[in-house]
């Protein structure tokens, strides 16, 4: 049997960081699986992903979200911050985790996807599907917040590759 | 390159049961993923999570879509024990279509660090009928021991149906 999930990359913080890089990332996987378990510094900002350092407004994403009164979604086109993690209205301290899976990230012909869970309980849990507007492959992942707030000691950021053989 | 992804344990109901539990769980791993199938002997129930053992310190937030309509609520918006376990979503039970089953999949990671623990869990219970959801969790165990037990029971107090099945997988993260 072979082995299809494979640790690429861990990043445990050893002090509060503004954002974390996984770059150099193999083409050599079918799909991607990005998990986080993280506490911000303080409350409201939103958690974002850019990748291949694009800065650019070639990401969009579409949310559905419980907030624990309302079922609600929301699109962000056209954004420069980069494909939202979430939470839409900004995260408080409590511990949070997300679950980021990009699909057929090495190609070069198609706009990249990603879909994610995130959950923080006296926040929100969310689903999301972003997409990023470039053919190229994805070979850096940059995790980072809309605020300059920073994830807490101790968070840990690991990414898998998956292969379909 | 090693194995990163090891089914640690599988329990089946061989009859009704109170609970499903996995205990001594080694923290050789970094993450846990527990899938399961459980169908409910009361009526209908939700599965909830208890860690260790401890009864307390629990909290979760939770969106749902039944069919008709999407909401959020906590779980003061579902009868029982809120704050004793964790909320996971709804399974089908007796007053649902026969032999369906919900299927959840649970997401823990760095369970067996030493801060809080955050759990992520997906639902659907389709039954072809009304009393269907499909539901996300986000929940906390603010506690800063590592997880070795995990309980699974109704969050309403009814046994699990026979031919209920969770397996518990480790991940590694090297």
């Amino acid at each position: 049997m072979p082995i299809t999930y494979e640790p690429i990359a861990t990043t445990t913080l050893g002090s509060a960081a503004a954002d974390v890089t996984f770059s150099s990332i193999s083409g050599s996987y079918t799909d991607l699986v990005l998990i986080i378990d993280t506490a911000m510094s303080s409350s409201g900002a939103t958690v974002y992903i850019r990748v291949n350092s694009d800065s650019g407004s070639n990401y969009s994403t579409t949310t559905l979200y419980g907030n624990g009164t309302s079922a609600l979604s929301v699109r962000l086109s056209n954004n420069t911050n980069g494909m939202m993690v979430g939470p839409y209205d900004g995260f408080s301290t409590e511990r949070l985790n997300a679950i980021c899976h990009f699909m057929n990230y090495s190609n070069t012909t198609t706009y990249k996807t990603m879909m994610n869970r995130f959950n923080q309980s006296d926040k929100s849990t969310d689903a999301s599907v972003s997409l990023w507007r470039s053919t190229s492959a994805i070979t850096t992942i940059f995790v980072r917040n809309n605020s300059s707030q920073t994830f807490a000691s101790g968070s840990t950021f690991t990414l898998y590759g998956i292969k379909a053989a | 390159m090693a194995n990163t992804y090891t089914a640690i344990a599988t329990v089946t109901a061989t009859t009704s049961v109170a609970n499903i539990e996995f205990t001594s769980i080694p923290a050789t791993y970094t993450d846990l993923l527990l899938l399961y199938s459980i169908r409910s002997a009361g009526s209908y129930d939700n599965v909830s999570i208890r860690f260790n053992s401890n009864t307390s310190s629990y909290s979760t937030r939770r969106l749902l879509g039944n069919g008709s309509s999407a909401s959020s609520d906590t779980t003061s918006g579902v009868s029982g024990s809120p704050g004793t376990a964790a909320l996971c979503g709804a399974i089908p039970g007796t007053s649902q279509t026969a032999n369906t089953f919900g299927n959840q999949l649970v997401y823990i990671p760095n369970y067996a660090g030493s801060n809080n623990k955050s759990v992520s869990c997906d639902s659907v219970d389709e039954n072809n009928a009304s009393g269907a959801n499909a539901e996300m969790t986000a929940s906390l165990w603010s506690n800063s021991a590592a997880i070795t037990s995990i309980l699974l029971l109704g969050y309403h107090g009814n046994n699990f149906a026979q031919y209920s099945t969770a397996t518990l997988y480790g991940i590694k993260n090297s």
